[in-house]
């Protein structure tokens, strides 16, 4: 028989906000002594008030937008009760009844075509404390500076059916909350996890089958291998009778690529979800709405086909819209050159090779993209030469800062007005000093011109326009 | 009627160790509030909005700022047990 597995994802994304949803200590735990960003707010102590982070409820809103949700106008936190150390509360703030974004859509593209996600929900909730188990024997230790750092729970619908859709969707919500700039959605830090539900059915059948759930997955690959095995688990129990599905939550050991049985954690029902009394409702008046979708981002697509019509190649296009940052970076830098197909070499070529060199992404690009342009600017013109203008963009990721034409200046690297004399002088200095050289280039030695080239160029510090260069040294060899 | 069953979950889940003369005592006085909000589910409540809050407030907010937090050491006055800068706890998982 022919099987069809149904997958729904629930992503979990750190926003990137500076302090925790409910206080104000700080969100950033990566790293951190243990306990180093934690009071009675997020530690749970009796009587302690949690205060709504106001920007946690504009990037829960953005994103809401970039996956096409409604926003729900009022919107409220819940509380999810449940018992486990890294819950020091002995209960989670989530939304249950009303939360921040309902009936969103995400287009994917994959080799089976195109395809739309529903989203069933997007809530706003606080993260739980970090476990670790056997620093000694038979314990487990709590660090609680991630307890109530915010997070955005993302439900879809079970609309994928396979690892290579369930991929396109999270590389395409990845892309649009790094566009709206609400997170960083790196899976490999723990901002970005996800749950996978996964059931089979026989192919055309519109009951869905006993669906297991998926935890403790920390990348798109280990995502990929786990939906690969539970599925032939699932389809082995149906064909074969070799074990009876039940429905579980079950852990991903990608070590050994095999997912277990974990203990039976609550039913919904066991949460006791209830209003939280203690946090205040969240009305979304208009203007606060506009302001919000105003600060919606173009999308990729939108950016692509911009690009091309701006000239650039369908290629570079597509890269550059891979990433909110070399858009800004392209955007800004071409509108402070006017030149924007010589800005996407600059970018493809020694941008991408200082990001890789210093092991960046594209979201870690810093640049000051106005003086990137000026700097294009300078060399275009051929006030820097190219190979000095490298070393200024590499000065310029280490220090914002610079201004390339002040530091070309105060580098000695900046060419100045027509200064034939002063080449003129050079070269017969140099042509003076090595005989043997000028010899060889008459003898019919092509090298020897390059090195005396180098030599020249060497004493002008590389301020000087080589085809000039080269014009004034075969003049004067030649006589 | 609660039944026994009923009380021994939500003990369960709220991680509490009942003794038979307790749960037989929680099962009767459970009961008795069930059925006074029975007696509240007669009242008509079609088109009331739920109300979570007595008091008309809405839109509580602080700024995305950073501030004080505890020292590590006042964090874990309080723990039982303690190692490493952190709450030390018999095994889960």
């Amino acid at each position: 028989m022919k099987y069809e597995t149904v997958i729904g994802l629930e992503v979990h994304v750190e926003l990137a906000t500076e302090s925790k949803i409910f206080c104000s200590c700080s969100a950033h735990s990566f790293g951190a002594e243990p306990n180093s960003h934690v009071c009675p707010a997020c530690c749970g102590m009796p009587g302690m008030l949690p205060v709504v982070n106001r920007r946690v409820v504009d990037f829960g809103m953005k994103a809401g937008m970039m996956l096409n949700c409604d926003i729900n106008r009022v919107t409220t936190f819940d509380k999810k009760s449940y018992y486990y150390p890294d819950l020091p509360g002995a209960y989670q703030t989530t939304q249950w009844f009303a939360p921040v974004a309902v009936n969103g859509r995400v287009d994917i593209e994959t080799s089976a075509g195109k395809k739309s996600v529903r989203i069933k929900q997007i809530h706003m909730e606080e993260d739980a404390g970090k476990l670790v188990h056997d620093i000694s024997e038979g314990t487990t230790h709590v660090d609680f500076n991630r307890t109530s750092v915010p997070l955005i729970e993302i439900v879809s619908q079970p609309d994928l059916s396979s690892a290579e859709e369930v991929e396109a969707y999270l590389v395409r919500l990845r892309t649009l909350l790094r566009y709206a700039k609400v997170a960083e959605c790196e899976m490999a830090h723990g901002t970005m996890r996800c749950d996978v539900n996964l059931s089979v059915r026989p192919a055309g059948s519109d009951v869905l089958g006993v669906r297991t759930e998926m935890k403790n997955m920390n990348s798109i690959e280990a995502i990929k291998r786990a939906i690969e095995f539970e599925t032939a688990r699932h389809i082995d129990a149906l064909e074969n009778g070799t074990e009876v599905l039940v429905q579980e939550t079950r852990r991903w050991d990608d070590a050994k690529g095999k997912s277990y049985a974990m203990r039976n954690k609550e039913t919904a029902g066991d949460y006791r979800y209830f209003p939280d009394p203690n946090v205040m409702p969240v009305v979304i008046d208009d203007a606060w709405y506009e302001a919000i979708q105003n600060s919606v981002p173009e999308f990729p697509e939108v950016k692509r086909e911009k690009y091309i019509a701006l000239g650039l190649t369908e290629y570079d296009a597509e890269r550059i819209s891979e990433s909110i940052m070399l858009c800004e970076c392209f955007e800004e830098a071409s509108e402070a050159c006017g030149n924007p197909k010589e800005v996407v070499n600059w970018i493809t070529s020694d941008v991408m090779r200082i990001l890789n060199a210093k092991k960046m992404t594209y979201e870690m690009l810093n640049l000051d993209n106005q003086a990137l342009g000026k700097l294009i600017s300078l060399t275009g013109d051929g006030k820097i030469s190219r190979a000095n203008s490298k070393k200024i963009l590499s000065a310029m990721f280490d220090d914002r800062s610079i201004d390339p034409e002040a530091y070309a200046e105060a580098n000695d690297m900046l060419i100045g007005e027509q200064n034939d004399d002063m080449i003129l002088d050079v070269v017969k200095k140099v042509i003076e000093a090595d005989p043997k050289s000028v010899n060889d280039f008459k003898n019919g030695k092509e090298k020897a011109l390059m090195a005396l080239f180098g030599k020249c160029m060497k004493e002008l510090k590389g301020n000087c326009d080589p085809q000039q260069l080269k014009v004034i040294l075969l003049e004067c060899i030649n006589g | 009627m609660i039944s026994k069953e009923v009380v021994e979950k939500v003990a369960k889940l709220s991680r509490l160790n009942l003794d038979e003369a307790e749960i037989a005592l929680y099962a009767e006085q459970l009961s008795q509030i069930l059925d006074t909000m029975e007696g509240l589910q007669q009242i008509d409540t079609d088109g009331v909005v739920p109300l979570a809050h007595v008091l008309p407030i809405e839109n509580v907010f602080r700024e995305d700022d950073v501030g004080q937090c505890f020292r590590q050491e006042e964090v874990l006055a309080n723990a039982p047990e303690q190692s490493d800068g952190m709450f030390q706890v018999p095994k889960i998982v």
